[in-house]
Formats: C-alpha cells, structure tokens, sequence
C-alpha cells in the first residue's frame, strides 16, 4: 500500500465510510456518566457509619426545631408544685388532675428544680447548639472563602500581607481571645440593640448568642481561608481559567463560577468539620457561663448548673452531657464521611 | 537556622502586641471603666480612683502607658481581691496548674503513642478498631463531660477517688485523667496514621530486606519517623491542656489558675481577667515558637526558609 504523505490535504476517504455494527457498539452509552454529586453521594452511602450519623443528625435536627413548637411545655415554665421531679414521676397536683380525668403530659426526664421540665430544656439546649454550630459555620465559610479566594487569585503582594494577617490572627491564643470578647463585647451590643433604631432584633436573638456568632466568625475563618486558599492557587493555573480569562471573564465571575465552584467539596467537608468544633466551643463558654444568657437554656449551661446537685440528680448532668457527646460525634464522622466521599485527593 | 528562629521570634512578637493591644481596647468596651462594680463609689473616691490609675488621662496616653507597664512585667492590682497584685496572683496559682498540665501532657504521650502505634500494626483487626473507637468517641467528648462522668463514677458513686483539692497524689487522678483524656485521643489517632504511613515507606522495605529484626525496625526506623507529626501537635495540645484546666479545676475546685481565671470572669474582675489573658497568651506563644523551632531541629527534612 501506498504511504501516506502526513502532510498532504487529500481527504483520506475510509474515514466517510457508514460505520459497522462493532463501530456503533462502541459508542453506546453502557452507564449513565455519573456527575459529581452522585458520584459523591454513591461513595457516602457505603460508609454506614457516616450515614448512620447522618440519620441521627436529622433525628436530633427534627427532636430540636420541630418538637418543641408542639410540646405541652415551654422550656422556661415553671411548674409550681413539680420541681425536682424524676424520670416520669408526676406532682400530687398533676396525680389530682389525671384522677379527674385530664391528661397530663409526663416529664419524660423529670423537672428541674424551677420545676421546669427537663426534656424540652434538653431539646432547646440541642437547638442553641446546632443553631450556633451552623450559622457559626457558614459565617465561617463566607468570610473563609472570600478572603481566602482573593488572595489565592490575585497573589503576589496581595496574597502576601493578606496571608501575613491571616498567620498573625492564627498564632493568637483562640480561647483566650473568645472568654475576652464574650465577657466585654455583651455591654456595646445591648447598648446597640437599645439605642440604635432597627438594631432591635440583637435583643430577641439574645445578647450572648450574637456575640457568640461574632466572636467565633472574628476568629475561626483564617484556617477557613488558608485552605480555600490553596485550594485556588492549585485551580487558578487550570486551563479552563485561563480560557474563561481570553473570553473577557471578570476576576469576581472566574473566582465565583470557576474557582469556587470547583472547590465545593472541600469546602463542604470544611463546613461540615467546623460545625462539631463550634458545637464544642460553644458549650465550653455555656459552661463557664459566657454563653447563651438565661432562661434560655445551653447544653453545657444545664451541665454546669446541675455539678452542685450530682449527688441527688445525676440524670440533670448525664443527659446534656450525653446529647452534647451524641452531636458532636455524629457531625465528626459525617464530616469524615463526607471528606472521604468527596475529597478528590483521597479518592485512592 | 538562625534566620528561621529570627523570623518565628519576630512574629511572636507582633502576635503578643496584637492580643495586648486588643486587650486594651476591649477593656474600653467594658461601660464604666474598669471600677463598674464597685460598691457605694462616691462621684469624689471614683474621681480619685481614676486619678489613681490614670484613666483621667486621654486614650492615646493610657495606651503607651499600659504597653510600658505590660512590658515592664506589671499586670496590674485585682478589683476584687483589695490590694492584691495580678503578678502575685498568678504567682501563687500559676504552679498548681503547670505541674497538673505538665502530668496530663506526659500521661497522653506516654499512653497515646503506645496506643496509636498498636493499633497501626494491628491495621483492621479487632483491637486497632476497639482502639479507634475509643479514640474516635474521646475527641469528641468535651472536657466537662469527661470531667463531671468520671467524678460521678469515681467518686459519686464507687467512692474510691477523691473528688476536690489537691491534699494527696490520689487526688491527681481524677483531674489528670480529665485532662489527658482528649491529648491522648487525639495523639492515639494521629500516631496510628503517621504510623500507617511510615511503614508503607520504601526504607522500611529495605530495612527489613537488609535483615534488620522486627523489634529494631520498628524502634529505630518507623517510631522516630512516626512520632515527628505528634510534635506538630504539642502546640495545640498545650492550648487544649490550658483550655481544659479552666474546666476541670473549676470541677475539682483546685486552686489553679484556670480556676482563678473563671472566678474572675464571674466576678467581672477586669484587670484580673486581661492580665491572666496576656500571662496565658505569653505562655502558649512562647511554647508554640519552641515546638517550631524544636521541630525543625529535629526533622532536617523540613526546608528551612
């Protein structure tokens, strides 16, 4: 057979040949292509124990935000004539009113000394717990991201003195600094929230509860950042930036559609890790009592009060103590699942 | 080196300024100055107590005042306990704390290396998995809970262990084992995993090819190699032990620092509560510089910049 000149424009004319029956085989599609997140997802669902975690998340999620609005108690009503009531037990009072035929909802973990019913402070605690560790979270992801993307992006000097604030607010003491903010940032937010008009919605989430959110976003989204941030100064070189830069993309749409967007799986691991890590936080100042400001109750706040009494009532301290334990453990292993699931580095 | 050494130095230095600095200002935040809580303060005595302390005089002048006292060594006078100066404070309570720390830190080396390190030889079988469990559960329990389930079951309920004070080396148990309890969680997990690492190393083929025994293998090439990430983690361990105390000697009621530290938050004894918040944050830079530092002398593969 002839050889075939490489460089010669003569169409070479098998190419237009009807394909054959083994040819068109080939292209059929066997498997659906799989996208990211199912890929993800197919991964997550073979590791029980992250998706038992993750069931039991729903569980508490629900036990927290949905079961109170319809609970015959309110976690700051006191019972006159039921305080310090244990595991199911019922007042003389509540025994009279069954006796004439009313129902009486029983206190499934007993009542406090208040006589406040302790499973729907439990239930409320969880709330502030899990409302704290994701808004705390998601601050965190905001902040972590933005700043951490400019600097990946724009590099050179930017990244330089960004990066420098970043190593200088990561070496501060972190619990240190927090105890100092939540004890002095209190006194100017309550001064916000009564004088300044339209400030007053700081008094009905709680005082404590926004410093709180302010404190942990002030100080946890530099680890955020840094690995947002070499996470972008890996994708930045990636041919797809590049082109989507010869088309005329802005610096903001290539960092939102491109960088970003390529980078969510490590930022929902990220996420998912730092909710647990502000859940523990967040219940170390309840327990010292920085936290959440009273009647409303707080995990490590109810386990802090009931130490005086853990002689008589042990349930009051093992109950928090356990949900406190049961939610950050489940947000750990999910977390660990979910990194396992869709981080790429350690997809081998 | 020395440059590397120069350069960690320096930015401990701006750290300590910045958390200085901050302190400073936060105590600006605090209505009323720092003698808001003093009883039945005449307009006359406040005038004189201001006077006293130089709050009459403006911000800028405060400022560089306190940075020269701070940087002098002097923390200021308690509110709260009369005539008391925060250096003696800490003086007084500062060694309870270090040497219950310094017990906890050794207890979670010397426990959580062994376990991390067993669990890796025994990679999938039922003991690495009861190790990791363990493990698992311990870095997610907070310190309280450790703390208040111990005392309960200790000494509640067996009553077998002192619960308060500090009298007797029985004593030490129950608050070492609080505080360790997490360090050693997280040492067992992170040494299994560096462990797991180094042995699928190519010189650990060769180091049992050239007939080295198991024994020595292990000792001399896996462990060192194993242990460098432990290293890493001494800095955030000192923090946790730091963070742990405020709790765990609240519980036990020791008359620690981290006890005093809680006392005065409650009693909102400011000078009390920004001067223990510098000594500490003083501390745990210094350390973490050390453990740097200290790492880099001792894994020459780590570049020097």
């Amino acid at each position: 057979m002839e050889k075939k000149n490489n460089f010669s424009f003569q169409l070479d004319v098998t190419d237009f040949l009807p394909a054959d029956e083994s040819e068109k085989q080939s292209m059929v599609i066997m498997r659906e292509s799989t996208s990211f997140w199912k890929d993800g997802y197919r991964r997550l669902k073979r590791n029980k124990l992250a998706m038992i975690s993750f069931v039991v998340i729903v569980i508490v999620l629900i036990m927290a935000f949905i079961v109170p609005s319809f609970y015959p108690y309110s976690y700051e009503q006191q019972i006159r004539g039921s305080e310090n009531l244990g595991v199911m037990e019922y007042s003389k009072e509540e025994i009279a009113r069954m006796e004439a035929g009313e129902k009486v909802f029983p206190h499934l973990l007993g009542t406090d000394s208040l006589g406040r019913d302790i499973t729907i402070r439990l239930l409320m605690g969880s709330r502030i717990s899990l409302l704290v560790g994701i808004v705390a979270s998601v601050i965190i992801l905001v902040i972590g991201s933005i700043y951490g993307s400019i600097a990946g992006y724009f590099g050179g000097k930017v990244d330089m003195i960004m990066m420098r604030a970043v190593d200088i607010i990561y070496t501060v003491p972190d619990i240190l600094i927090i105890i100092l903010l939540s004890v002095t940032l209190k006194y100017p937010l309550r001064d916000l929230a009564e004088k300044v008009p339209g400030f007053q919605w700081i008094e009905t989430v709680g005082v404590g509860l926004i410093s709180i959110f302010i404190v942990f976003s002030l100080l946890y989204w530099v680890g955020m950042s840094r690995i947002v941030r070499s996470q972008i100064l890996t994708l930045k070189e990636q041919e797809y930036v590049v082109a989507a830069k010869a088309l005329g993309a802005s610096s903001s749409r290539i960092i939102r559609k491109h960088l970003l967007t390529n980078s969510i799986g490590i930022l929902i691991v990220t996420t998912t890790l730092q909710i647990p890590a502000s859940i523990f936080t967040e219940s170390f100042l309840s327990f010292l009592g920085l936290g959440v400001s009273a009647p409303m109750p707080s995990l490590g706040s109810m386990a802090s009060q009931a130490i005086g009494g853990i002689n008589s009532y042990p349930l009051r301290l093992l109950a928090p103590a356990a949900m406190i334990s049961l939610i950050i453990l489940s947000f750990n292993l999910l977390g660990d699942g979910l990194r396992d699931a869709f981080d790429p580095k350690l997809k081998n | 080196m020395g440059a590397y050494a120069i350069k960690r130095i320096a930015s401990a230095a701006v750290t300590l300024f910045v958390v200085a600095t901050l302190t400073f200002f936060l105590m600006f935040l605090v209505p009323g100055g720092p003698f808001l809580s003093e009883k039945a303060t005449t307009p006359q005595t406040l005038k004189a107590l201001e006077q006293k302390y130089g709050l009459d005089q403006p911000v800028g002048v405060q400022y560089v005042n306190y940075m020269k006292r701070i940087v002098m060594g002097d923390l200021g006078t308690s509110l709260k306990m009369r005539g008391q100066e925060v250096n003696d404070i800490i003086g007084q309570r500062f060694p309870v704390s270090a040497r219950l720390g310094a017990i906890a830190v050794l207890i979670a080396i010397a426990v959580g290396i062994p376990l991390g390190s067993v669990a890796a030889l025994n990679r999938g079988k039922w003991l690495d998995n009861i190790i990791m469990f363990i493990a698992t559960t311990g870095i997610a329990v907070p310190s309280f809970v450790v703390a208040t389930t111990l005392m309960f079951t200790f000494g509640v309920k067996l009553h077998i262990l002192p619960t308060y004070g500090l009298s007797s080396p029985m004593h030490y148990v129950l608050p070492v084992m609080a505080l360790a309890f997490y360090p050693t969680a997280y040492i067992s997990r992170l040494m299994r995993s560096s462990m797991l690492d180094v042995l699928g190393q190519d010189y650990m083929r060769t180091a049992r090819a050239k007939g080295i025994s198991q024994f020595k293998s292990l000792f001399k090439h896996a462990l060192r190699n194993a242990v460098l990430p432990v290293i890493t983690y001494m800095g955030p361990m000192l923090a946790y032990i730091l963070t742990g105390s405020f709790v765990v000697e609240k519980i036990f009621t020791i008359p620690g620092l981290g006890s005093q530290f809680i006392s005065s938050i409650t009693d909102r004894d400011y000078p009390l509560i920004m001067g223990t918040t510098i000594f500490l944050a003083f501390l745990l830079i210094t350390m973490n510089v050390i453990v740097d530092i200290a790492y880099k002398i001792i894994d020459p593969r780590i570049k020097l910049k």
